[in-house]
């Protein structure tokens, strides 16, 4: 019988949420690695039981936690209980906490900058990964989303991270500055027709595209219009704050903008708006049905300054044309009294038939829809602040 | 026999359930404790220090015999007792938030 497991980073500690394909019965475990900030979790297509972590501290600084049993026990990459800690040469056996820019003066010695919110530019200063994107085709190999905004990969399973510094040195990084959160690259999105195709998104630089696994990338960010910029059609420096792409269609993507949900279909080259009869186009997150690629979902969030749902009534919208017309999705939420937030990476959907929606709040809850959004439940209501939510489907 | 005092944070990391205890030949500054535990313990390497700066983390200090020595330059030698292993040596996490 299928099931679903449901990988959830919070402020607080990592949490393991499994049901089977009914999703009606949960069990959670955790918290892992408690205390620590755990910025995302995400399992391998290829092999469920690989699931990786970031791990992150004020007072400590950046890990990453890997899993080969699903979840039951964890390590750092390179570092399980008895392997040797030093290569034949001495050599560390692992740098799994490392994650230095390219500085090399063949490809990183004009990434030495960025733009700092006075204006003036200021030195890139790595501060923790917050989005890991395992590749489709290759168990050990991994996408890395850190703050400040840059693309690292490995290619040994998290043992060793290395800077794809094509995307900071394309041209535009000098220019790119940070949003209130910081400047992370926080979305990865790989094409399943064409693996070598991946799409990005930074706060507040924008959405970028390569289509060589990383080496060469440009902005994708024509159509946007972001009026608290200098420039609102600037080629950088929108608060892009969520990419989303069905698998079947790589070339449509949708945008939850700062302000705006836009929409591209020529893999970004140009963006429209699909806001339509939303009651705020501000949010964070968006994502898109499993088996039906024009329907997609959005939890749309009062203001920049007010980071809760308006009217303290927590809705999630969907559209099943592609934007533009939305129905509010209320069965099962709060609808009054209601003032979290949904964080960028905090709502994915499962690929059961029945499409199951999920998403959690910064007031520690997870709520679940196994019925495409229709009705909702809460699985918990009580874990620190949700960071990001991932569903594993397992057949 | 150094005797090195983690936060509890980083003895959870390092599967310490006590002191780290570190052998260290030649002189015995804060240099060669950082180095000899992250070589010992690779799992805290950049935990400490910055992976990139190789600075203390700003919300960690050092001390030994009650004195603080998380400003002082890296090659300070540390006090005969620390050496000894008579006193061990702390790492200490901030107390913040509250």
């Amino acid at each position: 019988m299928s099931s679903v497991r449901l990988l959830v980073g919070t402020k607080k500690g990592a949490f393991i949420l499994t049901a089977d394909g009914k999703r009606e019965k949960w069990e959670v475990n955790g918290p892992f690695f408690a205390g620590w900030e755990i910025y995302h979790v995400k399992g391998s297509p290829i092999d469920p039981n690989r699931i990786y972590v970031s791990q992150s501290s004020g007072w400590f600084g950046q890990m990453i936690q890997r899993s080969d049993d699903g979840g039951k026990t964890w390590f750092q990459p390179g570092m399980k209980p008895g392997n040797p800690t030093t290569t034949p040469d001495g050599m560390p056996a692992t740098e799994s906490n490392k994650f230095l820019y390219d500085t090399s003066p063949e490809s990183g010695k004009l990434l030495t900058t960025h733009q700092w919110y006075d204006g003036t530019q200021h030195p890139w200063e790595f501060k923790r990964v917050w989005h890991l994107e395992p590749s489709l085709t290759d168990i050990d190999t991994v996408y890395a989303g850190v703050e400040d905004a840059a693309m690292f990969r490995t290619t040994d399973g998290g043992k060793n991270w290395n800077e794809l510094s094509g995307l900071r040195g394309h041209g535009t990084g000098p220019n790119w500055s940070p949003g209130a959160g910081g400047m992370g690259l926080h979305t990865i999105l790989i094409d399943h027709q064409n693996p070598k195709r991946v799409f990005i998104a930074i706060s507040a630089a924008g959405a970028f595209r390569t289509e060589d696994e990383g080496e060469t990338w440009k902005p994708i960010n024509q159509g946007l219009i972001s009026q608290y910029i200098p420039d609102p059609n600037a080629e950088v420096g929108h608060c892009v704050h969520r990419i989303a792409m069905h698998k079947s269609r790589p070339n449509t993507l949708y945008m939850q903008k700062h302000w705006d949900v836009m929409r591209s279909d020529n893999a970004g080259d140009l963006w429209h708006e699909v806001s339509g009869n939303l009651p705020t186009d501000f949010g964070f997150v968006i994502d898109v049905h499993a088996h039906e690629p024009e329907t997609i979902y959005v939890v749309p969030i009062k203001s920049d300054s007010e980071h809760f749902p308006p009217e303290g009534k927590l809705r999630v919208y969907r559209s099943k044309t592609g934007g533009n017309e939305w129905e509010a999705l209320t069965k099962g939420l709060p609808q009054k009294d209601c003032y979290v937030n949904i964080l960028r990476d905090a709502m994915c959907v499962d690929s059961l038939d029945k499409c199951g929606i999920y998403f959690g709040t910064t007031g520690g809850q997870v709520y679940a829809s196994s019925d495409s959004g229709d009705n909702w439940k809460a699985i918990v209501h009580d874990l620190p602040a949700v960071l990001s939510v991932e569903v594993q489907t397992i057949v | 026999m150094i005797r090195v005092i983690l936060p509890p944070y980083l003895r959870t990391i390092a599967s310490l359930n006590g002191e780290a205890k570190l052998s260290i030949e030649g002189e015995v500054t804060l240099r060669s404790v950082i180095d000899t535990l992250e070589i010992n313990y690779p799992m805290l390497r950049g935990t400490i220090r910055d992976y990139a700066t190789q600075q203390r983390r700003p919300f960690l200090r050092f001390f030994a015999c009650k004195e603080d020595y998380s400003l002082e330059p890296l090659d300070t030698l540390l006090p005969q007792s620390i050496a000894s292993g008579k006193e061990p040596f702390f790492i200490v996490g901030a107390i913040a938030g509250g």
